[in-house]
């Protein structure tokens, strides 16, 4: 009895009052998309890192003889200066930093350019004399790169110390900044749903004063009169969640698979089975976001 | 039944009190007219045996409860013991005779087989049998105040608060429910009407309490309405 009872009062609640309804379903769909969007960009970074710091290594140019950096005024970096090299790359202030490396000659170098750029014609233009030898390193944790750069920058024979995730960087810092963006957006955007949600149960309770006028004098419990008025706002966010979850879904479709994976192929990006793991959090947001508005509301406005 | 032990209500934006010092014992069972004029004090009574306000000094004891001391969440409680009636009916308009009366045991959580046998047994004892499915604007006057009295009496309390019943009927109708609500007061049920209408008072014969100013002026067993003024 219980149970029907107040599913028809919250059903008669949402229906009266239906423009309110379909006003708090959309915009509580679009802050939760942009909730939801904002949680995507950070698993989609936290996939990035996994595929790249992998990958990614700090690369020691050496000085060749037309090299014009400061560390090169001697010329040519001599085999000396690479034992040194070699032994502080093997010794025991770098162990903990340091995984594996190896040296790449002049020829290696160029083997891999003309390689990695067989169709283009500045194959024909380059020399292996031009390109450096280098060494290659992998690190133990890629975070540590600094490091690493720091330790061998400078150093007499070393033209240049590269740290290839100062360019990951740049895109992760675009995609963090694109995440904080869509949760400064959902921000605003919940702000409303809250202050809709809350005009919105302010007004069914004076809707339905006559209602709960009786209820409090045939001695219905607070909870009682409260439960329909909050389940209306949390109802609402519910579905608004739906909503928002089936976008995220639409344009992960179309935007993820449909475009960037076929056309940019660098790494894994999120899919349906991550729109379906941030899900619970935008009903979990959705729902306690209604719940207090709809009873900081029944609080004020409703007198039991 | 009811206990006020020098009760003072003073509300926050007047000075002067609605109620002033007022003591009155109603037992289980009786029979009280509140009689004064308009602003006299009596709809504060009520209000005060309800806990729709605390007494600013004094104590109300209500079916055992200190209402001073009694916990809000305690309030429901007490309230399923008073059944209350209005000048205005107060009913849905939207809902049925049956649908009226049952919503008191529904929103009380009282189980559907429970308010299939009491609302036809109240319907039947206010006279309504058989125009169950009519809505509160299909009726007349008298007949919706029937369906307040059902509704404030489904919960058979011990208590029941009538204020002015009949302000809005005429003379005829006003004598019918008058005998309703002598009728529930016959089961056992302690009645206080607040009320205007001399001459159902004075037909009566019963238990008057009159307030003057929040003053509480005369407390006649087997009273009329004007005497002693």
């Amino acid at each position: 009895m219980r149970v029907g009872f107040v599913a028809n009062e919250v059903g008669i609640g949402l229906w009266r009052n239906l423009s309110m309804t379909v006003s708090v379903v959309l915009v509580t769909a679009v802050s939760l998309t942009f909730f939801g969007a904002g949680l995507l960009f950070q698993r989609q970074v936290d996939l990035l890192k996994d595929y790249w710091y992998d990958r990614v290594q700090v690369s020691m140019f050496l000085c060749g003889a037309e090299s014009d950096a400061a560390s090169c005024a001697t010329g040519a970096a001599t085999d000396q200066q690479k034992q040194t090299i070699e032994a502080d790359l093997g010794g025991p202030e770098l162990a903990p930093y340091v995984e594996q490396w190896f040296y790449e000659s002049q020829q290696e170098a160029y083997d891999r350019f003309t390689e990695q750029f067989a169709d283009s014609a500045i194959v024909e233009n380059v020399t292996v004399e031009q390109l450096p030898e280098s060494y290659r390193i992998r690190l133990t944790d890629p975070s540590q790169t600094d490091v690493v750069v720091a330790y061998f920058a400078g150093r007499a024979g070393v033209e240049e110390v590269d740290d290839q995730r100062d360019l990951l960087d740049g895109l992760f810092r675009f995609l963090d900044g694109a995440r904080w963006t869509a949760w400064f957006i959902a921000g605003f955007l919940l702000l409303a749903s809250v202050l809709l949600v809350w005009t919105t149960i302010r007004l069914a309770a004076f809707n339905r004063r006559r209602e709960t006028g009786i209820m409090r004098l045939v001695g219905a419990s607070k909870f009682f009169i409260q439960l329909p008025f909050m389940l209306e706002g949390i109802v609402a966010a519910c579905l608004g969640a739906v909503i928002a979850t089936v976008l995220l879904l639409t344009g992960e479709r179309l935007l993820v698979r449909g475009y960037l994976a076929e056309r940019v192929r660098v790494a894994d990006y999120v899919g349906p089975a991550d729109v379906f793991a941030i899900a619970p959090w935008m009903f979990a947001v959705g729902i306690v976001l209604a719940a207090v508005a709809s009873l900081l509301s029944l609080q004020r406005y409703l007198k039991v | 039944m009811i206990q006020f032990d020098q009760v003072t209500k003073v509300y926050k934006a007047t000075q002067r009190p609605a109620l002033d010092g007022v003591s009155a014992v109603i037992g289980r069972g009786e029979f009280v007219f509140l009689v004064g004029s308009s602003g006299s004090g009596k709809s504060t009574f009520l209000r005060l045996v309800l806990r729709e306000e605390r007494a600013s000094r004094g104590d109300v004891h209500v079916a055992g409860r200190d209402l001073a001391r009694l916990a809000s969440w305690k309030v429901p409680a007490l309230r399923r013991q008073i059944g209350v009636v209005f000048q205005d009916f107060r009913l849905l308009p939207t809902k049925t005779v049956f649908e009226n009366v049952a919503f008191a045991l529904q929103v009380i959580g009282k189980p559907r087989h429970v308010i299939d046998r009491t609302v036809p047994e109240v319907l039947q004892l206010v006279g309504l049998d058989g125009k169950e499915d009519r809505r509160p604007d299909e009726l007349s006057g008298g007949e919706q105040q029937r369906v307040a009295i059902a509704r404030a009496f489904v919960n058979r309390p011990a208590i029941l608060l009538a204020d002015e019943p009949t302000g809005n009927l005429d003379p005829v109708t006003s004598v019918g429910i008058m005998k309703l609500l002598d009728r529930i007061n016959k089961t056992g049920t302690t009645i206080v009407m607040a009320t205007h209408d001399q001459d159902l008072v004075d037909q009566m014969r019963k238990r008057v309490i009159q307030l003057d100013d929040g003053l509480l002026v005369r407390d006649q067993a087997r009273g009329v309405y004007g005497a002693g003024v």
